[in-house]
Protein backbone atom coordinates (compact mmCIF):
# COMPACT_ATOMS: atom_id res chain seq x y z
CA UNK A 1 0.00 0.00 0.00
CA UNK A 2 3.26 2.25 0.91
CA UNK A 3 3.46 2.40 -2.99
CA UNK A 4 0.26 2.91 -4.08
CA UNK A 5 0.70 6.61 -4.44
CA UNK A 6 3.95 6.53 -6.60
CA UNK A 7 1.47 4.34 -8.77
CA UNK A 8 -1.32 7.11 -8.84
CA UNK A 9 0.98 9.72 -9.22
CA UNK A 10 2.58 7.45 -12.70
CA UNK A 11 -0.86 6.79 -14.03
CA UNK A 12 -1.23 10.74 -13.81
CA UNK A 13 2.09 11.82 -15.42
CA UNK A 14 1.27 9.22 -18.17
CA UNK A 15 -2.19 10.20 -18.94
CA UNK A 16 -0.46 14.23 -19.16
CA UNK A 17 2.31 13.11 -21.00
CA UNK A 18 0.14 11.28 -23.60
CA UNK A 19 -2.61 13.56 -23.99
CA UNK A 20 -0.48 16.61 -24.35
CA UNK A 21 1.47 14.68 -27.28
CA UNK A 22 5.27 15.24 -25.47
CA UNK A 23 5.79 11.45 -26.64
CA UNK A 24 5.46 12.29 -29.72
CA UNK A 25 8.51 11.72 -32.64
CA UNK A 26 7.00 14.64 -34.56
CA UNK A 27 6.60 17.02 -31.78
CA UNK A 28 10.23 16.59 -30.53
CA UNK A 29 11.23 17.39 -34.62
CA UNK A 30 8.67 20.13 -34.26
CA UNK A 31 10.96 21.22 -31.19
CA UNK A 32 13.91 20.80 -32.64
CA UNK A 33 12.90 23.02 -35.66
CA UNK A 34 11.47 25.76 -34.08
CA UNK A 35 8.41 25.27 -35.78
CA UNK A 36 5.91 25.40 -32.45
CA UNK A 37 5.72 26.93 -29.36
CA UNK A 38 4.12 23.68 -27.44
CA UNK A 39 7.04 22.23 -26.38
CA UNK A 40 8.58 25.24 -24.85
CA UNK A 41 5.38 26.36 -23.09
CA UNK A 42 4.94 23.06 -21.51
CA UNK A 43 8.82 23.17 -20.37
CA UNK A 44 8.68 26.58 -19.25
CA UNK A 45 5.51 26.97 -17.68
CA UNK A 46 6.30 23.74 -15.70
CA UNK A 47 9.81 24.95 -14.69
CA UNK A 48 8.37 28.69 -13.92
CA UNK A 49 5.66 27.02 -11.46
CA UNK A 50 8.50 24.84 -10.65
CA UNK A 51 10.44 27.66 -9.33
CA UNK A 52 8.02 29.59 -7.20
CA UNK A 53 6.50 26.11 -6.04
CA UNK A 54 10.29 25.33 -4.39
CA UNK A 55 10.71 28.99 -3.69
CA UNK A 56 7.87 28.96 -1.42
CA UNK A 57 8.83 25.01 -0.06
CA UNK A 58 11.88 27.09 1.77
CA UNK A 59 10.89 29.91 2.46
CA UNK A 60 7.69 28.34 4.78
CA UNK A 61 10.47 25.30 5.51
CA UNK A 62 6.86 23.05 4.32
CA UNK A 63 6.95 19.86 5.18
CA UNK A 64 6.62 16.79 3.54
CA UNK A 65 3.99 13.70 4.45
CA UNK A 66 5.33 12.98 6.97
CA UNK A 67 6.27 16.07 9.04
CA UNK A 68 9.89 16.51 7.63
CA UNK A 69 10.93 19.77 6.11
CA UNK A 70 11.43 18.76 2.40
CA UNK A 71 15.17 19.44 1.65
CA UNK A 72 16.50 19.24 -1.98
CA UNK A 73 19.74 17.55 -2.91
CA UNK A 74 22.13 19.91 -4.89
CA UNK A 75 23.26 18.70 -8.35
CA UNK A 76 26.85 17.70 -8.55
CA UNK A 77 28.38 19.72 -10.85
CA UNK A 78 31.39 18.55 -13.26
CA UNK A 79 33.58 20.08 -15.64
CA UNK A 80 32.86 17.56 -18.12
CA UNK A 81 29.93 14.98 -17.29
CA UNK A 82 27.02 17.52 -17.10
CA UNK A 83 27.63 19.12 -21.36
CA UNK A 84 29.00 16.04 -22.72
CA UNK A 85 26.23 13.60 -20.98
CA UNK A 86 24.18 15.57 -22.18
CA UNK A 87 24.89 16.14 -25.80
CA UNK A 88 24.84 12.71 -26.10
CA UNK A 89 21.37 12.41 -24.28
CA UNK A 90 20.50 15.05 -26.58
CA UNK A 91 21.43 12.96 -29.92
CA UNK A 92 19.39 10.19 -28.61
CA UNK A 93 16.72 12.23 -27.77
CA UNK A 94 16.84 13.34 -31.45
CA UNK A 95 16.96 9.80 -33.10
CA UNK A 96 14.44 8.24 -30.83
CA UNK A 97 12.12 11.27 -30.71
CA UNK A 98 11.80 10.41 -26.45
CA UNK A 99 13.59 10.98 -23.79
CA UNK A 100 13.33 7.92 -20.78
CA UNK A 101 9.76 9.04 -19.66
CA UNK A 102 8.02 8.70 -23.24
CA UNK A 103 10.06 5.59 -23.89
CA UNK A 104 8.03 3.56 -21.39
CA UNK A 105 4.58 5.74 -21.54
CA UNK A 106 5.09 4.87 -25.35
CA UNK A 107 4.76 1.59 -24.27
CA UNK A 108 1.32 1.66 -22.61
CA UNK A 109 0.23 3.95 -25.92
CA UNK A 110 0.68 0.16 -27.81
CA UNK A 111 4.23 1.53 -29.59
CA UNK A 112 5.54 -1.88 -28.27
CA UNK A 113 9.07 -1.00 -29.98
CA UNK A 114 9.55 0.92 -27.81
CA UNK A 115 10.79 -1.64 -25.54
CA UNK A 116 13.99 -2.18 -27.86
CA UNK A 117 14.18 1.32 -27.41
CA UNK A 118 14.18 1.31 -23.61
CA UNK A 119 16.56 -2.14 -23.21
CA UNK A 120 18.86 -0.30 -25.32
CA UNK A 121 18.42 3.00 -22.72
CA UNK A 122 19.19 0.16 -20.07
CA UNK A 123 22.68 -1.16 -21.77
CA UNK A 124 23.10 2.30 -22.36
CA UNK A 125 23.25 3.32 -18.86
CA UNK A 126 24.93 -0.09 -17.89
CA UNK A 127 27.79 0.88 -20.14
CA UNK A 128 28.19 4.00 -18.43
CA UNK A 129 28.75 2.45 -15.32
CA UNK A 130 30.64 0.55 -16.45
CA UNK A 131 33.26 2.75 -17.74
CA UNK A 132 32.66 5.38 -14.87
CA UNK A 133 35.95 5.28 -13.39
CA UNK A 134 37.81 5.81 -17.24
CA UNK A 135 35.03 8.94 -18.08
CA UNK A 136 35.79 12.65 -17.26
CA UNK A 137 33.47 14.01 -15.03
CA UNK B 1 -19.21 17.58 -25.02
CA UNK B 2 -18.76 15.21 -22.38
CA UNK B 3 -16.02 15.31 -19.91
CA UNK B 4 -14.88 12.27 -21.91
CA UNK B 5 -14.72 14.40 -24.77
CA UNK B 6 -13.10 17.28 -23.26
CA UNK B 7 -9.89 15.12 -21.90
CA UNK B 8 -9.66 13.28 -25.17
CA UNK B 9 -8.83 16.48 -26.88
CA UNK B 10 -5.00 17.26 -27.06
CA UNK B 11 -4.24 19.02 -23.69
CA UNK B 12 -2.56 22.60 -24.51
CA UNK B 13 1.07 23.51 -23.19
CA UNK B 14 -0.75 25.50 -20.27
CA UNK B 15 -2.74 22.72 -19.32
CA UNK B 16 0.23 19.91 -19.51
CA UNK B 17 3.15 22.63 -17.89
CA UNK B 18 1.39 23.61 -14.90
CA UNK B 19 0.36 19.68 -14.31
CA UNK B 20 3.82 18.19 -14.53
CA UNK B 21 4.91 21.27 -12.32
CA UNK B 22 1.92 19.53 -10.09
CA UNK B 23 3.28 15.80 -10.11
CA UNK B 24 7.03 17.26 -9.43
CA UNK B 25 5.18 18.94 -6.04
CA UNK B 26 3.52 15.41 -5.48
CA UNK B 27 6.71 13.88 -5.14
CA UNK B 28 8.30 16.47 -3.00
CA UNK B 29 5.43 15.88 -0.47
CA UNK B 30 5.80 12.22 -0.79
CA UNK B 31 9.84 12.62 0.01
CA UNK B 32 11.06 12.15 -3.10
CA UNK B 33 12.12 14.02 -6.09
CA UNK B 34 11.13 13.87 -9.77
CA UNK B 35 13.45 11.97 -11.58
CA UNK B 36 13.28 9.29 -14.25
CA UNK B 37 16.49 8.28 -15.94
CA UNK B 38 17.70 7.09 -12.35
CA UNK B 39 14.98 3.85 -13.25
CA UNK B 40 17.59 2.50 -16.02
CA UNK B 41 20.76 1.94 -12.77
CA UNK B 42 18.13 0.81 -10.77
CA UNK B 43 17.05 -2.09 -13.15
CA UNK B 44 20.71 -2.93 -13.52
CA UNK B 45 21.10 -2.66 -10.12
CA UNK B 46 18.15 -5.27 -9.82
CA UNK B 47 19.67 -7.26 -12.53
CA UNK B 48 22.64 -7.92 -10.16
CA UNK B 49 25.29 -5.18 -11.98
CA UNK B 50 26.61 -4.30 -8.71
CA UNK B 51 28.28 -7.46 -8.19
CA UNK B 52 30.60 -6.59 -10.79
CA UNK B 53 30.47 -2.72 -11.13
CA UNK B 54 30.37 -0.23 -7.75
CA UNK B 55 27.89 1.96 -9.54
CA UNK B 56 25.03 -0.25 -9.66
CA UNK B 57 26.00 -1.76 -5.31
CA UNK B 58 23.40 0.41 -3.34
CA UNK B 59 20.19 -0.68 -1.89
CA UNK B 60 17.76 -0.90 -5.00
CA UNK B 61 14.97 -1.44 -2.27
CA UNK B 62 15.34 2.09 -1.34
CA UNK B 63 14.35 2.97 -4.78
CA UNK B 64 11.50 0.71 -6.10
CA UNK B 65 9.11 3.80 -5.58
CA UNK B 66 10.99 4.55 -9.19
CA UNK B 67 9.78 1.60 -10.45
CA UNK B 68 6.45 1.90 -9.44
CA UNK B 69 6.21 5.38 -10.41
CA UNK B 70 6.69 4.19 -14.22
CA UNK B 71 4.41 0.70 -13.92
CA UNK B 72 1.59 3.96 -13.43
CA UNK B 73 2.81 6.15 -16.46
CA UNK B 74 2.84 2.91 -18.73
CA UNK B 75 -0.66 2.44 -17.53
CA UNK B 76 -1.26 6.06 -17.66
CA UNK B 77 -0.40 5.75 -21.31
CA UNK B 78 -2.51 3.02 -21.96
CA UNK B 79 -5.45 4.77 -20.48
CA UNK B 80 -5.21 7.71 -21.93
CA UNK B 81 -4.81 5.42 -25.70
CA UNK B 82 -7.99 3.51 -24.75
CA UNK B 83 -10.15 5.60 -22.83
CA UNK B 84 -9.68 9.11 -23.79
CA UNK B 85 -7.92 8.17 -27.43
CA UNK B 86 -8.17 11.34 -29.66
CA UNK B 87 -9.32 10.78 -33.02
CA UNK B 88 -8.23 13.37 -35.14
CA UNK B 89 -4.71 13.55 -36.57
CA UNK B 90 -1.91 15.00 -34.57
CA UNK B 91 -2.14 19.06 -35.13
CA UNK B 92 1.64 19.12 -36.46
CA UNK B 93 2.90 22.38 -37.80
CA UNK B 94 3.19 22.57 -41.68
CA UNK B 95 6.55 23.81 -41.74
CA UNK B 96 7.61 20.56 -39.36
CA UNK B 97 5.70 18.34 -42.06
CA UNK B 98 7.34 19.82 -45.03
CA UNK B 99 10.39 19.41 -43.93
CA UNK B 100 10.19 15.98 -42.71
CA UNK B 101 9.02 15.06 -46.01
CA UNK B 102 11.79 16.41 -48.00
CA UNK B 103 13.85 13.68 -45.90
CA UNK B 104 11.12 11.05 -47.02
CA UNK B 105 9.45 10.88 -43.70
CA UNK B 106 5.50 10.59 -44.06
CA UNK B 107 3.72 12.27 -41.38
CA UNK B 108 0.75 9.75 -40.81
CA UNK B 109 -0.69 11.95 -38.00
CA UNK B 110 0.43 8.89 -35.31
CA UNK B 111 2.51 9.98 -32.63
CA UNK B 112 5.75 8.42 -34.60
CA UNK B 113 7.08 7.51 -38.28
CA UNK B 114 5.70 3.99 -38.02
CA UNK B 115 7.87 3.36 -41.17
CA UNK B 116 10.73 3.76 -38.85
CA UNK B 117 9.51 2.55 -35.71
CA UNK B 118 8.49 -1.06 -36.62
CA UNK B 119 10.37 -4.67 -35.76
CA UNK B 120 10.89 -4.81 -39.50
CA UNK B 121 13.23 -1.72 -39.22
CA UNK B 122 15.33 -3.03 -36.90
CA UNK B 123 17.03 -5.35 -39.03
CA UNK B 124 17.83 -2.37 -41.30
CA UNK B 125 20.55 0.02 -40.78
CA UNK B 126 18.70 2.82 -40.36
CA UNK B 127 16.31 1.70 -38.06
CA UNK B 128 19.16 0.10 -35.96
CA UNK B 129 20.63 3.46 -35.73
CA UNK B 130 17.30 5.39 -34.61
CA UNK B 131 16.12 2.61 -31.90
CA UNK B 132 18.69 0.45 -30.43
CA UNK B 133 21.75 3.34 -30.77
CA UNK B 134 19.39 6.44 -30.64
CA UNK B 135 18.06 4.26 -27.16
CA UNK B 136 21.56 3.83 -26.02
CA UNK B 137 22.63 7.12 -26.41
CA UNK B 138 19.79 8.43 -24.19
CA UNK B 139 20.39 5.59 -21.56
CA UNK B 140 24.37 6.68 -21.41
CA UNK B 141 23.75 10.25 -21.72
CA UNK B 142 20.94 10.93 -18.88
CA UNK B 143 23.43 8.91 -16.65
CA UNK B 144 26.86 10.54 -17.38
CA UNK B 145 25.24 14.22 -17.32
CA UNK B 146 23.25 13.11 -14.06
CA UNK B 147 19.77 13.54 -15.10
CA UNK B 148 17.56 13.74 -18.04
CA UNK B 149 14.49 15.95 -19.10
CA UNK B 150 12.78 15.26 -15.64
CA UNK B 151 15.42 15.40 -13.16
CA UNK B 152 17.73 18.61 -14.84
CA UNK B 153 15.24 20.19 -17.21
CA UNK B 154 12.63 19.94 -14.99
CA UNK B 155 13.44 19.56 -11.20
CA UNK B 156 17.01 20.89 -11.60
CA UNK B 157 16.11 24.21 -13.30
CA UNK B 158 13.59 24.25 -10.81
CA UNK B 159 16.09 24.28 -8.25
CA UNK B 160 18.50 26.84 -10.08
CA UNK B 161 21.04 24.18 -10.48
CA UNK B 162 23.64 25.35 -12.97
CA UNK B 163 24.48 21.64 -13.47
CA UNK B 164 21.14 21.39 -14.56
CA UNK B 165 21.91 24.36 -16.96
CA UNK B 166 24.69 23.05 -18.46
CA UNK B 167 23.23 19.69 -19.20
CA UNK B 168 19.76 21.47 -20.86
CA UNK B 169 22.24 23.12 -23.14
CA UNK B 170 23.81 19.88 -23.68
CA UNK B 171 20.69 18.47 -24.49
CA UNK B 172 19.73 20.94 -27.27
CA UNK B 173 23.21 21.19 -28.46
CA UNK B 174 23.02 17.36 -29.56
CA UNK B 175 19.28 17.55 -30.41
CA UNK B 176 19.76 20.08 -32.41
CA UNK B 177 23.04 19.09 -34.64
CA UNK B 178 21.12 15.82 -34.85
CA UNK B 179 18.22 16.97 -36.43
CA UNK B 180 19.82 19.71 -38.29
CA UNK B 181 23.51 18.53 -39.32
CA UNK B 182 22.85 14.10 -39.37
CA UNK B 183 19.65 13.72 -39.78
CA UNK B 184 20.42 14.60 -43.74
CA UNK B 185 22.93 11.94 -43.85
CA UNK B 186 20.82 9.47 -42.63
CA UNK B 187 17.70 10.19 -44.03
Amino acid sequence: MKYLKFFLIGILFGIIMTKSEIISWFRIQEMFRFHSFHMYGIIGSAVILGMVQIFFIKKIKFKNFKGKIIEFKNKKLGKYNNLFGGIIFGLGWALTGACPGPMYILVGNGYYIFGVVILSAILGAFTYGALKDKLPH
Amino acid sequence: MSIVDIISKPWPWYVAGPMISFVMFLLLWFGKSFGISSSLRNVCSIAGAGKYYKYFDFNWKKEIWNIIFIAGAIIGGYIASSFFQNLDPLELSNNTIDDLSQLGIVFSGELVPNEIFNIHSLATLKGFLIIVIGGFFVGFGARWAGGCTSGHAISGLSNFQLPSLIAVVGFFIGGLVMTHLIFPLIF
